[in-house]
């Protein structure tokens, strides 16, 4: 059967693509720029179909905790914000890494710091990869750069986040949320019964059959031997994830002399300057992490030997640059340019700042 | 073959949603397709833009520094797109609220007098077809015929019944066009 192709936004997306997984329920509060994934949800309507639960709570900080009990009991649930109502969630993202909960956060970022702006901005790299919340955790952090990958990384982040046991993150932003492209969406995939959730999750908190004891799910362990060896534990895992779990994608990268490394919509900008840039006769590829954590650092560190120079291009004051420079551990000189403040870089721009480095 | 566009103008004067018909219509003919929106509070009466990029191969870039095309429909927009049109590309611009006009030599300028004409025609919320047939006699990018199918297909069924005067507004766009 042909797929239809379909025109949407990367926001309309998410919430069709979360749909079509079989997703358990969304619990949202409405930001710009990503109220289009809850807009559509109401829209489509799923309770009526999957029986997908739809909420919109009263803040963000009850929509992620409706999250974690959503989690608790199995079920695929999810939460989509952008930057400052990520904020708010952080404490919620960090009890679910300590409780070992999987669910799926989208966050559509926007300029900051504060309130700032609704215009696109990456600077929550930090928050995100380094761990927005307290704690020695780890977010599973996927980074889609076009309208396909919105719709593909929903079933890619909650199947990472039940394999593993943790949260996970869509990292987009203003760019990918809100322009429209041509999209295949997901087959439609039943959700999962009761039964099938006792049977895989058996740690949920469904209710106690007799005879078993009951299940218990917290982030709170008083005595620090115990705590320590959950930390172990988690890190453990997180290493699991570090060799398992990279995505990357390279462009014109073989026989490059120089390497843009940028995600999401900087990458693809980037695309463009790579167009540019080879027109002139420059050999320059295009390296572009899907996964921002677990950073596919061993895959960029290939080319420290081999290539004269990285430029990182971010909308933010430089934030990944700080990873690219430990992947390649400052064998090749690294160079960094970037918009700030919800200023989208132009691909001429990166063009004259790759220049000015060669 | 790729065109890269640019419509600009006030909010409210149906600029996404032209940029929208024309994703739709690439659509219909199997392009590939990007629409890249300004959609800050502009949306409510300030300055609004799209970018719709049209190609045959994939598209890299939704963000773009210069443009085939300009569709310009206020001061403001003019003032920062008429330098973003690539040599020998194409300026569209309707002369009503336009105070300086275009003055670049290097490319082509063509002026639609379209808010008197759908205003003289009596269907002013078709402003933004006739300025979309304009472009289309100059650069057809996408026939008449996947117009209307992209416009059927991004118009909700309810409003399907005013689908024969948004063609019509699209020939007289055709019409009317000229160069200055």
């Amino acid at each position: 059967m042909v797929e239809e192709v379909k025109l949407m936004k990367g926001n309309e997306a998410i919430a069709h693509a979360a749909i079509r997984y079989g997703a358990d329920g969304y619990f949202g509060y409405p930001i710009t720029p990503q109220s289009e994934i809850m807009e559509t949800l109401m829209e489509e309507a799923p309770w009526e179909t999957t029986g997908m639960v739809v909420l919109q709570a009263e803040s963000e900080v009850a929509a992620i905790n409706m999250v974690y009990g959503g989690a608790a009991c199995g079920k695929r649930v999810m939460t989509s914000s952008s930057s400052p109502g990520i904020s708010l969630k952080q404490e919620g993202i960090s009890y679910m890494a300590g409780a070992e909960l999987p669910a799926l956060i989208v966050n559509v970022m926007r300029g900051g710091p504060g309130l700032g702006t609704i215009q696109p901005s990456q600077a929550d790299y930090f928050q995100t990869v380094k761990g927005g919340g307290h704690g020695d955790y780890r977010l599973i952090t996927l980074a889609p750069a076009s309208v396909q990958e919105m719709a593909d990384h929903v079933a890619l982040g909650f199947d990472l986040a039940f394999k593993y046991n943790n949260p996970a993150m869509i990292l987009a932003d203003g760019v990918i949320g809100q322009m429209m492209e041509k999209v295949i969406l997901p087959d439609f995939r039943p959700r999962k019964t009761e039964a099938e959730i006792r049977a895989e999750q058996p740690w949920a908190t469904l209710g106690k059959p007799k005879g078993r004891k009951p299940n218990i799910i917290t982030s709170l362990e008083l005595d620090s031997h115990i705590m320590e060896r959950n930390n172990l534990r988690f890190q453990e895992k997180y290493r699991k994830i570090e060799a398992n779990e990279v995505l990357y994608e390279e462009l014109l990268c073989a026989d490059a002399d120089y390497l843009i490394v940028a995600f999401g919509s900087a990458a693809r900008i980037c695309q463009k300057t790579v167009e540019l840039a080879r027109a002139e006769g420059i050999k320059v590829g295009l390296f572009r992490p899907i996964t921002l954590w677990p950073f596919p650092s061993v895959a960029l560190k290939k080319y420290a030997e081999k290539i004269k120079g990285i430029l990182t291009v971010e909308l933010n004051a430089g934030q990944m640059v700080e990873d690219i420079k430990l992947s390649v551990e400052c064998k090749v000189p690294v160079h960094f340019f970037g918009r700030l403040g919800g200023i989208v870089p132009t691909p001429d721009e990166a063009l004259k700042a790759l220049k000015a480095m060669l | 073959m790729k065109q890269e566009i640019i419509i600009a103008g006030f909010g409210g004067q149906g600029v996404l949603s032209m940029g929208k018909i024309l994703a739709y219509s690439g659509l219909m003919e199997d392009k590939e397709v990007c629409w890249f929106p300004s959609y800050g509070p502009e949306q409510r009466g300030g300055t609004a833009n799209v970018t719709v990029i049209l190609s045959d191969e994939k598209i890299s870039s939704p963000v773009l520094n210069e443009y085939d095309i300009a569709i310009i429909l206020n001061q403001p927009s003019l003032d920062k797109f008429e330098k973003a049109v690539k040599k020998g590309g194409i300026l569209i611009f309707d002369d009503y609220g336009i105070i300086h006009a275009p003055t670049r030599k290097d490319i082509r300028i063509f002026k639609i007098d379209a808010m008197n004409t759908a205003v003289s025609e009596g269907y002013e919320k078709a402003f933004n077809m006739i300025v979309l047939g304009g472009m289309l006699k100059l650069s057809p990018i996408v026939s008449l015929e996947s117009v209307m199918r992209g416009l059927k297909k991004s118009l909700p069924e309810r409003h399907h019944k005013l689908l024969p005067i948004n063609e019509k507004a699209i020939l007289k766009g055709m019409e009317i066009i000229q160069e200055t």
